[in-house]
């Protein structure tokens, strides 16, 4: 069966599926802007088997009316209650409520941010209602996974609007320009940490012409760090940050130390510090004392993009900005939110794809399901029939790139032997029977061979057999990329039957058979010749 | 120098010529292995030179040393995109010494007068063996022309399917086998069957020389151009059962030894260009690829043309795009080869590479006209041989690529040969380049590849087409790149 019968096959067994209802509330949560879908997602989960609802006024805040999504083919539900009594699955950005719990049948599946090591008592009262509920903070950071990462789509945004932030709040442009009326200096930026939002920030920064510098403990982001334009400061210290699941771990103390002594340092220079170190599961590293902020210019800006895990600036009010000493700590943890619009396009993106993942298995649409096998949901599960079911059992392999690189090089030279190409079978695989065959008629024909055949004859013949069998072994050896050069080479040695034909030219002079084997020698010998230089010539091109 | 004197320097030669292939496993013991190779040659042109069956040197110092003179000319002057028909000419002469040292050695002792040991089997075995090698040796000469005909362009890239055209070479082949036979029968009877008072046998083997020379001739003219990787590689290793089929002929072991060598190398390397194209040993050789299959092809091209509009963009906007790129890699195919897009391509590589793009090179195992083109042409243009790599070994990174840039290559980057069963090329293993986040394709026009199918891969929504000669193309972008690195 092809693909394109199967998928067809697919959609035609998802039609026939009951199709399930999605429920889309409105987000309760007080300044909550972004909603969990946008009305050009609608048709992409009605396509995977959903019928979808959502509650009136729900993309309001996010820029979008209850007309774009009912011109989408979404029904509005003006009844909370009913809304989610009727669901079989909902989707939402903020951890629900305990009366929005209350509302859902058993059974239902609900994903939200949740947030599971802070929000224990809601996993349990999750358990209790018999929801599945999955966190989408909780979402492995595979590549596999990466397009339903809500985290990364918001770091994103929050990283880019956290320099918008501190330009509204900070005194200065960010570029450096000579005027006729003087000159401006262009800003500096410390960016701390340089994940998702890190990154963001940099090329935010950059792009507003401010001088960046950025420090992350994980010493491989430096090539991206430098990629998106800014400078990778470095401690004289040797330590590796990387954590399991691409996060940064908690350094030693004296790591710490270098650390907070290269922050103090650069206080006293920048303008503009954006830290957004964050540990999973643990408050803030607070990394911006009290101290390093009175040591800063007045005018000059702190964004803590950690502020609602406590903060990695000691003065750092979540939601607020805050006055100290002449300089603005913004604390806002809404960062992402206050571009409602794009933040809710992503993280519908990103639920499409998450429940697109769980009405696939393997290549084929069967239906919508949660797989408490599957590698990138089963993490995510916090509740799953009556059980809180986090965290999740310890895989013992993290997915460290280092990992899967080991075996692949491992299969590589054994690839090597088998065919020195790896084009799937080697020509050795053959079928047991065909085997036995080709070795009776070949005993059979080396045995008539042995009784019919001369000697000498017998000689030669071992000769050319033991020889096709070393030029086999030999030629499995040669490395793809010098085939050309491997072909002259042979090419060139073929030449030497001009021994053959220098045997001949000994003849009298006015035979024809001297005359033609002196052309035998002449066209061989060209052979041998051009065959070896022009190999020389490529060789001595191929080079590190 | 005596006779086992002389087998023993051809013992050593040997040794050299195995060793030279065995050098040739990786590139920094590979001039090393050349080396060796010429080193085995000397070795045994001089033993031979001094042995008791050599005594006049008249004819054959000068003729070596003008051969050798050509043969360094041709090897000098040859351009590097230019390989496939150096090495096509060149089995082409090894083919045609193979022909003449058969008949010539006929000639100067028809069936075996002045052999050894028991007659009458010894007779038989030696007919056979000057038969075989010299029917080998033309095919591989004509055949070897034609290739030559065909690379340079000066004969048309198409397959010639003659009506019948398997039924033609059964036909020749069958009347090559009763013309052994007759000529075989001639050492006995004392006659040639065909003209009174010629040398017995000498007619029906020219008859039969001549018959492979048309095999020769029809097989290649039968095989499209995108197969040449194939044919060339066959040849090669016909030229080698010819010598091995000269050594059996004249009783000498180096040229049974380097023969085996060089017939099995050619063989493996056929073997491996087939496999890279899922295709059969033998239906490349019967030939007719890309026509018979062209009308279901484009049936199957007009159904799934239209899935989505191709987006062209300018040699600016490629460039901006391999600035902002963290993992760049390159798909060259014959194309770069015949726009001669290598060394811009180079520039393009060391600019970005500068500036901390991972730039790499993939390449597919049929990529060009010949095993290893594209290697030698990146080589010659000075792109470290680290970063260029084989399909197997690059692959599973198309994924996580920023932007593929594809120059002048087609088939080999077909998604269809994946997903659409219909397509002529199903089945063959690619280059996932779809995968990428962006596809750069260089192309004159909307001209399918040499299969004649179409590629649904220009229309996808992250492919985008860079119309135009690829080596004009590639040193705007070179341009463009220049400019902005300076800004």
């Amino acid at each position: 069966m092809t693909e394109a019968t199967a998928n067809a096959l697919n959609q035609e067994s998802v039609s026939n599926r009951p199709r399930r209802r999605l429920a889309i509330p409105k987000e309760s949560f007080i300044g909550e802007r972004r909603v969990a879908i946008a009305p050009a997602n609608i048709a992409a989960f009605q396509k995977l088997g959903f019928d979808v609802s959502i509650e009136s006024g729900a993309g309001l805040a996010s820029g979008f009316s209850d007309a774009d999504y009912s011109k989408a083919g979404a029904s509005i539900a003006i009844n909370v209650s009913e809304l989610f009594g009727a669901a079989d699955a909902v989707l939402k950005v903020r951890p629900p409520t305990q009366s929005e719990i209350g509302m859902l049948r058993p059974g239902t599946f609900i994903a939200s941010l949740i947030q599971p090591a802070q929000n224990q008592d809601l996993l349990g009262h999750l358990a209790r209602a018999k929801i599945s509920a999955l966190a989408l903070d909780m979402i492995p950071r595979t590549t596999k996974a990466q397009k339903m990462d809500v985290l990364s789509s918001m770091a994103n945004l929050a990283g880019y609007r956290a320099v918008i932030e501190a330009a509204a709040a900070f005194s200065r442009p960010f570029t450096g320009q000579i005027t006729a009326a003087g000159k401006m200096p262009p800003a500096k930026i410390l960016v701390i940490g340089a994940g998702v939002a890190g990154l963001a920030a940099i090329g935010a920064g950059r792009g507003l012409g401010a001088i960046v510098r950025a420090f992350d403990t994980r010493p491989e982001v430096k090539e991206q760090i430098t990629s998106m334009g800014a400078e990778f400061l470095e401690l004289n210290f040797q330590e590796d940050g990387s954590g399991e699941g691409g996060y940064a771990k908690v350094m030693s103390p004296e790591f710490i130390k270098a650390e907070m002594e290269l922050f103090a340092k650069q206080a006293k220079e920048v303008d503009i510090i954006i830290t957004t170190a964050l540990i999973p599961g643990v408050r803030a590293p607070i990394l911006i004392t009290e101290e390093m902020v009175r040591s800063m210019r007045r005018g000059s800006v702190v964004v803590d993009l950690a502020a609602e895990q406590g903060g990695n600036c000691a003065l750092t009010k979540a939601g607020e900005i805050v006055q100290f000493d002449g300089v603005s700590i913004v604390g806002f943890t809404d960062l992402a939110g206050r571009m409602a619009s794009q933040a809710s396009q992503l993280l519908g993106n990103n639920m499409v794809n998450l429940l697109d993942a769980m009405c696939t298995t393997g290549k084929e649409k069967t239906g919508f399901r949660i797989d408490m096998d599957d590698e990138t949901i089963r993490p995510a599960m916090v509740a799953h029939q009556g059980d809180v079911t986090w965290p999740p059992p310890k895989k013992p392999a993290s997915p460290s790139p280092a990992k899967p690189a080991a075996p692949a090089k491992a299969a590589a030279p054994a690839a090597k032997n088998h065919g020195g190409h790896g084009h799937g079978s080697a020509p050795t695989q053959m079928d047991g029977r065909y085997v036995l065959a080709y070795w009776i008629v070949g005993g059979a024909f080396l045995w008539w061979l042995g009784r019919s055949a001369p000697a000498e004859f017998i000689n030669h013949l071992t000769v050319f057999i033991l020889a096709c069998f070393i030029g086999w072994q030999l030629i499995w050896n040669v490395t793809p990329a010098l085939h050309t050069p491997l072909m002259s080479v042979t090419n060139a040695i073929s030449g030497i039957i001009v021994v053959g034909a220098m045997l001949q030219v000994s003849g009298p002079t006015n035979a024809v058979s001297t005359w033609l084997a002196v052309l035998a020698v002449l066209v061989a010998t060209i052979n041998i010749a051009g065959g070896f230089l022009v190999t020389q010539r490529m060789l001595k091109m191929f080079r590190k | 120098m005596s006779q086992t004197l002389l087998t023993v320097s051809y013992l050593l030669a040997s040794v050299f010529f195995i060793l030279s292939l065995g050098g040739l496993s990786t590139q920094e013991t590979a001039r090393r292995g050349n080396l060796y190779g010429v080193v085995g040659i000397l070795v045994a042109l001089i033993a031979t030179a001094f042995s008791p069956m050599v005594t006049d040197f008249t004819l054959l110092i000068p003729t070596i040393v003008v051969g050798a003179v050509i043969g360094a000319i041709l090897a000098a002057r040859v351009a590097m995109t230019a390989m496939p028909e150096l090495v096509a000419i060149l089995h082409s002469f090894v083919g045609l010494a193979a022909t003449i040292v058969g008949i010539v050695n006929f000639m100067q002792a028809p069936h075996g007068a002045g052999l050894a040991g028991d007659h009458g089997a010894m007779t038989l075995i030696h007919d056979v063996e000057i038969f075989i090698g010299v029917f080998i040796g033309a095919i591989t000469f004509s055949g070897s022309i034609i290739a030559f005909g065909k690379l340079r362009g000066s004969i048309s890239g198409n397959p010639l399917l003659l009506p019948a055209r398997h039924w033609l070479n059964l036909v020749m082949v069958l009347l090559s086998i009763w013309l052994g036979v007759l000529f075989a029968q001639s050492a006995s009877t004392g006659v040639d069957p065909f003209v009174a008072g010629a040398l017995p046998g000498l007619v029906p083997l020219l008859a039969m020389t001549l018959i492979a020379l048309i095999i020769g001739v029809h097989m290649v003219m039968a095989i499209g151009g995108a197969d040449m990787p194939v044919v060339v590689s066959m040849l090669n290793s016909y030229s080698g059962w010819a010598a091995a089929a000269a050594g059996f002929m004249l009783s000498n072991d180096l040229l049974i030894v380097t023969g085996a060598l060089v017939g099995s190398s050619g063989a493996i390397l056929s073997y491996i260009m087939c496999k890279a194209m899922n295709r059969g040993f033998i239906s490349v050789i019967m030939g007719g690829f890309g026509t018979t299959s062209a009308k279901p092809a484009g049936s199957a091209a007009t159904a799934q043309a239209p899935a989505g509009e191709v987006i062209s963009v300018d040699a600016a906007e490629v460039a901006d795009m391999l600035k902002s790129a963290r993992s760049v890699i390159f798909v060259p195919g014959y194309g770069m080869a015949v726009a001669q897009a290598q060394h811009p391509i180079r520039e393009i590589t060391d600019i970005l590479r500068k500036s901390g793009v991972n730039v790499r090179f993939a390449i597919h195992p049929v990529a060009g006209r010949l095993p290893g083109h594209m290697n030698v042409l990146l080589a010659e243009a000075s792109v470290p041989y680290d970063i260029v790599l084989e399909m197997d070994e690059i692959n599973e990174d198309f994924s996580g690529t920023d932007a593929v840039v594809i120059v002048g290559a087609n088939d080999v980057v077909n998604p269809a040969a994946q997903t659409d069963e219909s397509s002529p090329i199903y089945g063959m293993p690619v280059l996932e380049v779809w995968k990428a986040k962006t596809c750069v394709v260089l192309k004159r026009g909307m001209a399918s590849g040499y299969a004649g199918v179409d590629n649904p891969l220009f229309y996808n929504s992250n492919s985008r087409m860079l119309f135009g000669d690829a080596k004009k193309s590639i040193d705007s972008v070179l341009m463009a790149l220049k400019s902005a690195v300076a800004s």
